[in-house]
């Protein structure tokens, strides 16, 4: 009578064992089939960034701005309107040069209407206003971060006297009022550097001090950050390890602690880019960066406040397209930041 | 005592010694400052962390460091393999006088002194696949070994006991003790002669410590190693270490080989270390003494005079506190069974087991 009991205890022990076995096989398979994709961590942030909608949308929307920046000339050239053209027939004279029609005198020929007072065609130099934005920005956003990281590596990693000199240096740079200085900088700058040869003023140098200036402010942020990854960094083990096998600084710094702080790096970058766009968008509109002629959304903005009462739409499309850029690529930086440390501030 | 009297003394017996002996540690001292002052900061005192510590290790063999937390041990480690600067002494490795080397100019004793560090979540690069991590070493060194470095890393995964297939993963893949297998890997690569293991098995699961410590002594069997095997658990220990040396507060107040000290231990400290290891033996628990020591371990900072371990030693007298114990052989006593006591005892703590402790035979 105990025996019966046992023996059928005994069978279904068996079984739950078999289907174990099974399921045992079928994991290995699994991870057999895993084994062949690898998945290295840069490969499993950008798989997370995909499954992030809102990141996806950011993404889509900061393309086309980019794309429509990168194509701006064959973009006018295809509405038949380059950015300094003027369409005197598009803005009525008795009435103050401000635009015919409805909506700024948007039309099937200016399809985001016409700049009164000039008749500049609105679409035109949004697009080649993006373009100006989007390079100063990203180049700044390049020099700051480059900058950045190499003060902060040198900072967390040197310790001693070099960090303590850097991050002299790093807060006096964080310290700074950065706006006033930036305004009362940019036109000295400006002048100094960017007058040609016959007195006026070069386009190219002129965006080369505004990037200057913009990234001068901005490397100080980031140096921070990666001194702190470097300095968390340099106690863990695997330092130590790489000095006892006789690694060098360079070995150290470029190939041992670099690897890891590519998430803060870039996280520092994505957010920079936006940050910038919106400075020298401040810049231009306070009349301290790209001056009209040269077609900038900030000085678009600043032109716009003359006519807003009566002609609202050219304020509206410089305004509402800086928002959607700096929207979408900010969007996109927490996006990124959330696929690279999926860990931080995820319920 | 000053060291430019004892560099001459000891080139002297470099002749006679350094065949005999891999690793000598001679009056090893590690101070860390502190340091007070906004701007200029002037050093008030210093934590003794090591002080005063002299140890030899021969080829192929393993001594056990053993102590409570805070007591020097992995001070002890990170000095020797030039991790920490010593403050004092010397540290002479295979000859060679590595003491205030630069990592530059050691790199022959580098190749040959290896580190197996404590935490394996810690002491790999999360970002380097398995393969980079255990090449690394070779490259640094420039060892092109005949198989290319690919093949000798595979090897060396074999070796440890890890699928060579696994070479391009990334070390968040495996677990706890894959992972110390990893870096048992990496310092192999160099084919050193001896090897720090600081505390290399205390981050691990029970079962899996047992594994790594067989691994480590498969390979010291196999390589001829010498390891410096820091540890606190004496079960480990003795399980590993021919020779084992207790620290108290940065010095070494036993040492002796590994039977002797588990039978017939002479300074009380390690009386009170070995009472309380856990035994099971029913037979034995209540003729057991358990020694129960009072207070906690004094400040490194300021360590007491005479004996270090007087403030907690229940045979302390007069003498403990002014003059300080030397660390000697007791006339009787087993060849190498050194103590620093004003008061030896013998005394059994211990049963006299011959078989490995515990949680290593568990998985055998």
């Amino acid at each position: 009578m105990t025996q019966q009991p046992h023996s059928t205890g005994t069978t279904g022990d068996s079984t739950v064992l078999e289907a174990e076995v099974t399921t045992a096989t079928a994991d290995t398979e699994t991870t057999a089939a895993k084994e062949i994709v690898g998945r290295s961590p840069a490969r499993m942030a950008f798989l997370r960034l995909r499954r992030d909608r809102a990141s996806v949308v950011a993404l889509t929307v900061a393309l086309l701005f980019v794309l429509a920046a990168v194509l701006s000339p064959v973009l006018s050239g295809i509405e038949g309107w380059g950015p300094a053209t003027p369409d005197l027939h598009g803005i009525d004279p008795d009435k103050g040069n401000f635009p015919i029609g409805a909506f700024g005198g948007i039309s099937g020929s200016h399809w985001l209407g016409i700049e009164p007072g000039t008749g500049y065609d609105v679409f035109s130099r949004l697009v080649y206003g993006l373009r100006t934005s989007l390079m100063v920005a990203l180049i700044a956003a390049l020099l700051s971060t480059l900058l950045g990281v190499v003060v902060g590596l040198a900072s967390g990693y040197f310790g001693g006297k070099v960090d303590a000199a850097l991050n002299w240096v790093m807060n006096i740079m964080l310290a700074f009022p950065q706006l006033l200085f930036i305004i009362a900088l940019t036109p000295v700058l400006t002048s100094a550097f960017s007058t040609n040869a016959h007195g006026g003023t070069s386009e190219t140098l002129q965006l080369g001090s505004i990037i200057v200036i913009i990234a001068l402010f901005a490397w100080a942020y980031t140096a921070r950050l990666v001194r702190g990854q470097v300095l968390s960094l340099r106690e863990r083990e695997f330092v130590d390890a790489a000095r006892i096998m006789g690694a060098g600084w360079k070995h150290m710094l470029f190939k041992q602690l670099l690897p890891n702080l590519w998430a803060p790096i870039l996280i520092s970058f994505a957010l920079a880019v936006p940050t910038n766009i919106a400075t020298e968008a401040a810049l231009s509109y306070l009349g301290v960066g790209v001056v009209p002629p040269n077609p900038d959304l900030g000085s678009m903005l600043d032109a716009a406040t003359q006519y807003y009462l009566y002609d609202p739409t050219y304020m509206v499309v410089p305004g509402v397209a800086l928002l959607l850029v700096v929207l979408s690529l900010n969007l996109l930086g927490d996006g990124v930041r959330d696929a690279l440390d999926p860990r931080a501030n995820r319920a | 005592m000053s060291t430019t009297k004892s560099i001459p003394a000891q080139q002297s017996g470099e002749k006679s010694t350094s065949g005999e002996n891999l690793l000598e540690v001679e009056d090893l001292q590690v101070h860390f400052p502190i340091r007070q002052g906004i701007v200029f900061q002037r050093q008030i005192g210093a934590v003794r962390a090591v002080d005063g510590v002299s140890f030899q290790v021969k080829p192929g063999e393993s001594l056990g460091l053993v102590g409570e937390s805070g007591c020097g041990k992995s001070t002890t480690g990170r000095a020797v393999t030039r991790l920490l600067e010593p403050t004092g002494g010397t540290v002479r490795f295979d000859g060679e006088d590595i003491t205030h080397k630069k990592v530059a100019s050691m790199r022959a004793a580098r190749q040959n002194l290896q580190m197996i560090f404590q935490d394996p979540y810690s002491s790999l690069n999360p970002r380097h696949t398995v393969g980079t991590i255990i090449e690394t070493p070779m490259k640094l060194n420039g060892i092109n070994p005949e198989q290319g470095h690919k093949k000798r890393a595979q090897e060396l995964l074999e070796i440890v006991g890890l699928n060579p297939e696994h070479y391009n993963r990334y070390p968040n893949e495996f677990s706890g003790g894959q992972r110390q297998r990893i870096g048992i890997a990496r310092a192999l690569a160099l084919k050193p002669k001896l090897i720090v293991a600081d505390e290399p098995v205390s981050a691990l699961d029970v079962s899996i410590q047992a594994q790594v410590v067989n691994l480590l002594q498969d390979l010291q069997r196999e390589f001829g190693l010498a390891f410096l095997f820091i540890a606190h658990d004496l079960a480990v220990v003795r399980h590993f270490s021919e020779r084992v040396a207790v620290m108290y507060l940065g010095k070494i107040v036993e040492i002796a080989d590994r039977e002797t000290l588990y039978s017939r231990p002479q300074h009380p400290y390690t009386h009170a270390l070995l009472s309380a290891v856990p035994e099971v033996d029913p037979d034995g628990a209540d003729n057991r003494e358990r020694i129960r020591l009072t207070g906690d371990v004094p400040s490194p900072i300021n360590p007491p005079s005479g004996c270090r371990f007087r403030t907690r030693c229940w045979k302390a007298q007069d003498i403990c506190a002014s003059e300080e114990p030397p660390l000697v052989q007791l006339i009787g006593s087993a060849d190498g069974h050194q103590a620093a006591c004003h008061f030896p005892e013998v005394k059994q703590v211990v049963a006299p087991e011959e078989i490995p402790a515990a949680p290593a035979s568990a998985a055998e």
